[in-house]
């Protein structure tokens, strides 16, 4: 597979590594973020962690939009799917999350709720002009890599006049989160952030430009396969090495300081920023997250069924909060890995494959135990 | 929810979709996000729609930039 | 002159005909449909008989069962259908246990409104697949479910053999510094049929590799050389497999991604579904735990065979009462091979 095998090359990776190695420096720490679930994911798949010396340190960032899910917004999608008999589709993500009254969406299905499961925003369109006579709802999720293609769906249902069609929308921003991870009274103890590869496609690389200068830690947008992300590991230690906080861009294949203009416009056409949105880990955070513009709101789920949102909290023991932030890892929660595994999910870091606890145990747990 | 392949644009199909193929498996996606596509190109893939073309001359500029680091790593004794 | 001839049966429609309940309720149509399609395509002396019941010759040595039902959607896909994936899938899991498969016995559960060409074509496939193996369908039984009640057919198939003298072959025999093969590339059967589901459609050239071992596993058991175990890595792929076997036998393994052998097509169409090829089933490949001394040898074996020519050493059994299946990927880190949470649904993150 072209542009993806050749970044996946063992050799280079040792090479990389070995760079790694020679250029950190002996009597410090640097401890690294990276934000997107899809980076924890392939350093875990990839068992990336083996190839740095111990004073480099990956933690897990929240950048995973299944993981800041709150779970009051799961409820919505059932509550739509169960008692307005809408057909709900939802891409895989989010089908097994567990949500109140020990459902999730997959549950909700075997117990007869329509919920299907959709690859592309096309197919939820699809759903909705074969079935005239039933309202189709799709629950959207994600970044905003992900973000575009529900845009596309909104204006495609205007355009056509779709009657039968809506989105539950959950849409969330990137910067917001960083925002809310590094302002925490007294810092953060973060040296850097590998930032996101595909946020990044459609955002470009100059939202993280403030983060550099108002925090001072560097930012390098990293591609998503391990070579990628081990190159992008070499170019923050050396930032960090030469006292620099800049946003380098190590995904110039795809990335550009600008973003693609045209899905960024497509997507402040149709929609608005919220003042403020719940994210399971995170807490309240201000505009961070983003709902249908008055123009669009027919196609809101939410105004045209009567589905509140109703908050949720997480499991007191859940130290979800503290992970997200990179404070504790995942070992440290009381309940990783006895109550709280990816079977039964107790909290938002353990409920997606990429999550943070997700990941270690999936993964990395035999380090531990061995 | 990043996951995103790069594929080759095998067909144009319509105003905006389009056939493209990774490795031998070729699917229908939207090109709605992006302007401009030819065959040949290769886009970015993300839930069924093209998210960003792929510059090819970028892409090689990073995998020499990983060879070359190998180079120097062979030639550097304290390696 | 009488127009009526005497016992004069009208051909069943294999064109356009469906079946309804009464293929189901022991009456003249369910006789018609056993004699005309099963009994017709499957054709043997034991079939023959026309009983409930088979009656087989004596066992030489010790019996070896299994059983296996098949629910696959959709019923044909490129490579195969459900009728010979219920054939292979039975023979294969005898097999495994070390024995020579014998007999088959075939049940079906056929939906009301069900095509009877689809049906003879499912019939027909599994009669081919059943006398390519030289494992004939002795006995079966048929009934029918009410529309909607069931996914067009449902088969499941049980079979026996005669388990080869002085050989045991048992998920709990691994031991630490045994050797893990495995017989070719993974992950096709499950992609051919993804690829064919509605949803989540696109073309790709992915064949599954439904077939049947006991050939293979013959001319492994005849090399001599020590196994410990024999499975083969269906509903869950290599990685499902595997763990069963490691927690069976209370120790560990660390396998090699690079040996694991993936065909591109299959590599690529998981790249687009964000599905790991280590947990999409096979249904024509096999896993061996040999003892370490044999390996070599019995990896010259495997790929001597047409079902094996693919086939690669991927790892070792390890000390480990946590019994971890690990992996060292091919960017020299390792990770861990863990049991899949319910079903592996395509990622989009």
């Amino acid at each position: 597979m072209k542009y993806v095998d050749e970044f996946r090359n063992g050799e280079l990776a040792k090479n990389i590594a070995a760079k790694i190695a020679h250029e950190a420096l002996p009597d410090r720490a640097y401890r690294l973020m990276e934000f997107c679930g899809g980076h924890t994911h392939a350093i875990s798949r990839y068992g990336l962690a083996d190839l740095l010396p111990p004073s480099v340190r990956m933690i897990h960032g929240p950048g995973c939009p299944v993981c800041v899910l709150p779970i009051g917004r799961v409820d919505q999608a059932i509550r739509l799917a169960r008692e307005h008999d809408v057909i709900l589709c939802t891409y895989a993500d989010t089908l097994r999350v567990p949500a109140s009254d020990n459902l999730s969406l997959m549950r909700a299905k075997a117990a007869g709720a329509d919920v299907r499961m959709i690859y592309s925003t096309q197919d939820a369109l699809q759903l909705a002009r074969d079935n005239p006579t039933r309202q189709v709802v799709f629950l959207a999720i994600g970044f905003e890599t992900t973000t575009p293609p529900t845009a596309v769906a909104v204006q495609q249902a205007r355009a056509t006049g779709l009657k039968n069609f809506s989105i539950l929308c959950n849409h969330v921003l990137t910067p917001a989160a960083m925002h809310a991870i590094l302002a925490v009274e007294g810092g953060v103890s973060l040296d850097g952030f590998v930032g996101p590869a595909h946020v990044s496609t459609v955002i470009g690389s100059q939202p993280y430009e403030p983060f550099a200068r108002d925090y001072g830690k560097p930012v390098v947008i990293s591609g998503f396969e391990p070579l990628d992300v081990m190159q992008s590991i070499l170019m923050l230690v050396r930032q960090i090495n030469e006292g620099r906080a800049e946003v380098e861009n190590e995904f110039t294949r795809a990335v550009t300081r600008e973003g693609n203009r045209k899905a960024q416009a497509m997507v402040d056409e149709a929609f608005e920023l919220r003042a403020s949105f719940e994210w399971r880990g995170l807490g309240t955070v201000p505009y961070s997250a983003l709902k249908l513009r008055p123009e669009f709101a027919e196609f809101d789920a939410e105004t045209r069924f009567n589905v509140n949102y109703v908050s949720v909290p997480d499991n007191k023991a859940c130290e979800c909060a503290a992970i997200l932030r990179g404070q504790k890892r995942p070992q440290e929660c009381k309940i990783f890995g006895t109550v709280c595994t990816p079977s039964n999910p107790v909290g938002s870091c353990m409920v997606s494959s990429e999550g943070a606890c997700a990941a270690h145990y999936s993964y990395g747990r035999f380090r531990e135990e061995n | 929810m990043c996951l995103a392949i790069p594929a080759r644009v095998e067909e144009l199909v319509g105003a905006d979709s389009a056939i493209v193929n990774l490795g031998g498996v070729r699917k229908e996606i939207s090109l709605s996000l992006v302007d401009d596509v030819v065959v040949g190109d290769y886009v970015i893939v993300h839930v069924g729609y093209a998210l960003q073309k792929l510059d090819q001359e970028e892409a090689e500029h990073t995998l020499a930039a990983f060879a070359e680091l190998g180079a120097m790593n062979a030639e550097d004794p304290s390696l | 002159m009488s127009m009526l001839k005497s016992n004069y049966t009208r051909a069943l429609d294999w064109k356009h005909g469906l079946v309804d309940m009464s293929y189901g309720s022991g009456g003249r149509a369910m006789a018609q449909l056993i004699s005309d399609l099963f009994a017709a395509e499957f054709d043997n002396p034991y079939l023959a008989q026309g009983n409930d019941g088979a009656l087989l010759p004596p066992a030489q040595g010790r019996l070896v069962m299994s059983c296996d039902s098949h629910v696959v959607s959709p019923l044909f896909f490129a490579g195969g259908d459900i009728g010979c994936l219920s054939v292979h899938g039975t023979i294969n899991d005898v097999a495994m246990m070390g024995a020579q498969p014998l007999y088959l016995a075939a049940s079906f559960i056929l939906e009301e409104g069900f095509p009877l060409a689809d049906l003879k074509r499912i019939v027909q496939s599994m009669a081919q697949a059943a006398k390519e193996a030289g494992v004939p369908i002795v006995t079966g039984d048929t009934k029918v479910v009410e529309q909607g009640k069931g996914d067009g057919v449902f088969i499941t198939t049980t079979g026996i053999g005669v388990a080869r003298e002085g050989i045991t072959l048992s998920g709990d025999l691994a031991q630490p510094g045994d050797v893990i093969l495995l017989s070719g590339a993974i992950g096709d059967h499950g992609m051919a049929v993804l690829s064919q589901r509605e949803g989540l459609t696109f073309d790709a050239h992915i064949v599954s590799d439904t077939a049947a071992l006991h050939g293979l596993v013959a001319a492994m058991l005849d090399s001599g050389a020590q196994l410990r175990v024999l499975r083969d890595p269906t509903r869950g792929g290599v990685a499902t497999t595997l763990n069963e076997i490691a927690q069976q036998s209370g120790a560990g393994m660390v396998l090699q991604e690079s040996a694991i052998v993936v065909n591109q097509p299959v590599a690529a169409a998981c790249e687009f579904l964000g599905l790991d090829p280590l947990y999409v089933a096979n249904e024509g490949k096999l896993l061996a735990v040999c003892a370490p001394l044999d390996a070599e040898r019995l990896l010259a074996t495997m790929r001597a065979h047409p079902q094996g020519r693919d086939a690669s050493i991927i790892g070792e059994v390890i000390e480990d009462a946590h019994g971890f299946v690990q992996m060292v990927t091919r960017m020299g880190g390792r990770r861990v091979v863990d049991w899949l949470a319910g079903e592996q649904l395509p990622r989009i993150c």
